[in-house]
């Protein structure tokens, strides 16, 4: 019988088959924050355990930087004692860290790749849940809480059982101005938030191969969303040659050597899959989250629906329940929806091509007068001199957005970007959570394009129509 | 890790599906750098009518009435009942050590988001996974019956409920063996740590672009 590509991936680490069906699993990246990390260093010294293998990890700071001032240093005394915690972890155990002052520095999940620290084939863990991105590269990769954390730099392993494999087949063409964000929410949105629950999903068809990686990360970086811990695409040429000449990625005859490896990274044709979804890519038009959880979410042109009309008790009390924290009038369209904030950046997308597709609809525009703050957070300083070459930032600059400096941001909120309550947001993030954003804030989940196409019309519009 | 053998606790009822980690620990509490001090602040938006932060003071907070867990009723609960896809979001293992020293040591659902399930394990708290008409039996009697509790017995894998009615429930064995004697995950693993040598040196001579380090700032 034929192996998926999870199979594959799954059977090149297993150090030791346990009992119960629990496996040891060896990591070979271990990415590392400053929020989930400073317990597991201190556990590790409290039992006086030694880093297996410092090389392996990679940190640098995120979720809670500053986006601005970064030359005045940081001035929440909490946040920048967890920052120089980070530093101090890093500096005694040797750990590679990239730091605020370096130009690599931005959102883990946005560096990893960028360095080609992220690699085809790898196991990859990080203390947070967006670790799904990294499975773009055909790795797998997946977040791990902070006890996993101290596990994974004290062994170098993890115990864990295997999930079942499930995959996306999402066939056809996206329509123009539709984008691999409006793909994964509409995924989201036909399989819900627990779709994926216990299980690896790959995405393939011939949507998914059109995608360029910025597109397949910010897919993958979903997959969390649909419950799946983590969602996997296979090695193609797109693959190669995002990653030729990146940093960390292999030289010489070792390159050679290694896509010869990585060419294996494919589903075999008799592969069996436990769950398989398929989707109509010309079906899917621009997404817009309307409620507090990710599956909650709708094409541009359609309405807020009526929960009166919900048969399932659960699901009629959490719509109500949402509706009431959105303050959003069942049957409203969704065009009618005016917003007060918008934020494009996060690890779903904050990459070069994320910016170039918002610029394009704000090139000659102006953000609305209704609206309070839009802003843009590149994902890492290397996205943002990339932009700044490309004159985007400009772009922006004149449009009325704030141009920042890389981090998490007003994705989560642990800095000070955030929502202040009753505020309403288009945000091109991942999480439509209450108070994801900022206690009372309530946010839309979109695109770039559509994020940029809300700032500049003050609510919700077909980005489409600004093409 | 604490042990966990036998509970008899007090069950609190929380009616609602994909209760997610941002809402059981929100982000401003992250930003600590220790494993304690988070049960103040579990569910803190919903407990709570004002918005708290690390520093504010849990005795100036001004409590939800109408929120579940703030009821005379359910005070002191140790038993939390959920709904589908309970701990969907972030990987925050603030989420279960809030939950656990908030009072919480056994949660039980239909589904729990996989993530939020295993953190569950390392903080000694208990994930019981039960069928959704089992589920909304245990809802309706939580309702109709003050001080409600529930005896959990982990050695045998069995809810005892007040009238005596035994529930079966299914934990894998090496969980449950690493819970009933509040076994430390890590020392289990370097057990094995010749095993894992021997695979990394195979590993990484095979496939040597595994263990490329960054280069340092400026190299």
């Amino acid at each position: 019988m034929g192996k998926t590509l999870y199979d594959k991936v799954w059977d090149a680490h297993v150090v030791k088959h346990g009992e119960d069906a629990d496996c040891l699993i060896y990591i070979d990246r271990h990415i590392m924050h400053e929020v989930t990390s400073p317990q597991a260093f201190e556990g590790l010294q409290l039992a006086g355990r030694k880093i297996w293998r410092a090389s392996s990890v990679l940190a640098t700071p995120d979720h809670n930087v500053p986006t601005v001032n970064r030359a005045q240093g940081m001035t929440d005394g909490i946040a920048a004692l967890q920052v120089s915690t980070l530093v101090d972890n890093c500096r005694s155990n040797e750990i590679p860290f990239i730091g605020l002052d370096d130009a690599r520095q931005g959102i883990v999940h946005v560096v990893g790749p960028e360095q080609g620290a992220t690699l085809p084939g790898m196991t990859i863990v990080c203390g947070d849940s967006h670790t799904s991105t990294h499975g773009a590269f055909g790795a797998l990769a997946f977040g791990i809480g902070t006890s996993d954390v101290e596990h994974v730099l004290a062994t170098q392993c993890m115990v864990m059982k295997k999930s079942r494999n499930m995959l996306v087949r999402v066939e056809g063409t996206l329509a123009a101005g539709v984008t691999a964000k409006d793909l994964v929410l509409y995924v989201i949105g036909v399989i819900g938030t627990a779709g994926g629950t216990g299980h690896t999903i790959e995405f393939a068809g011939s949507a998914i191969r059109a995608l360029s990686m910025e597109g397949r990360m910010t897919v993958c970086n979903m997959a969390i969303e649909a419950g799946a811990r983590a969602g996997m695409i296979a090695v193609d040429d797109t693959t190669l040659e995002y990653l030729k000449d990146r940093p960390c990625a292999p030289v010489g005859a070792d390159w050679d050597r290694a896509v010869e490896v990585w060419k294996g990274l494919y589903s075999d044709p008799d592969a069996v899959f436990e769950r398989v979804v398929d989707i109509d890519a010309s079906l899917i038009e621009p997404q817009v989250s309307w409620g507090t959880s990710p599956e909650m979410v709708l094409p541009v042109g359609g309405h807020i629906p009526d929960p009166a009309a919900e048969s399932d008790p659960v699901r009629r009390e959490a719509m109500t329940r949402a509706l009431a924290y959105m303050d959003l009038a069942p049957l409203t369209p969704i065009t009618a929806i005016a917003i007060d904030k918008v934020f494009i950046g996060s690890c779903t997308n904050a990459r070069i091509e994320d910016l170039r597709a918002a610029a394009r609809v704000v090139e000659g525009r102006r953000v609305a007068s209704s609206v309070t703050l839009a802003m843009v957070v590149p994902g890492s300083g290397l996205v943002k001199a990339q932009a700044e070459r490309e004159g985007l930032d400009r772009i922006f600059v004149a449009a009325g957005f704030e141009w920042r400096e890389p981090g998490c941001s007003m994705c989560l909120g642990m800095n000070d970007d955030r929502l202040s309550p009753g505020e309403r947001c288009a945000a091109t993030s991942n999480r439509n959570f209450e108070g994801r954003q900022g206690s009372g804030g309530r946010t839309h989940l979109v695109s770039p394009q559509m994020a940029a196409a809300a700032a500049v019309s003050g609510r919700f519009v077909d980005a489409r129509s600004f093409a | 890790m604490e042990k966990f053998t036998v509970l008899n606790g007090l069950v609190a009822p929380l009616d609602r599906a994909n209760v997610d980690t941002d809402a059981i620990i929100p982000k401003q509490f992250l930003k600590s750098i220790h494993r304690t001090g988070f049960g103040a602040f579990c569910f803190d938006a919903w407990r709570h009518l004002d918005r708290g932060d690390i520093g504010v003071d849990p005795a100036s907070r001004r409590e939800n009435p109408d929120f579940e867990l703030n009821k005379p009723r359910y005070r002191g609960s140790s038993i939390l009942l959920a709904r589908e896809n309970f701990g969907c979001g972030s990987s925050r293992e603030h989420a279960p050590w809030a939950l656990g020293q908030y009072g919480i040591r056994v949660i039980i659902a239909p589904s729990f988001a996989d993530i939020f399930f295993n953190n569950c394990f390392k903080s000694g708290l208990l994930p019981i996974v039960l069928s959704t008409t089992m589920v909304d039996r245990l809802f309706a009697q939580v309702e109709a019956e003050q001080g409600y509790r529930l005896k959990v017995d982990l050695e045998h894998k069995v809810l005892e409920t007040p009238s005596g009615e035994c529930i079966a429930f299914d934990i894998d064995a090496f969980r449950r063996h690493r819970l009933l004697n509040g076994i430390d995950d890590i020392g289990h693993t370097l057990l094995d740590a010749d095993m894992i040598q021997a695979f990394e040196r195979r590993h990484l001579a095979a496939m040597p672009w595994l263990s490329k380090r960054l280069a340092e700032a400026g190299a």
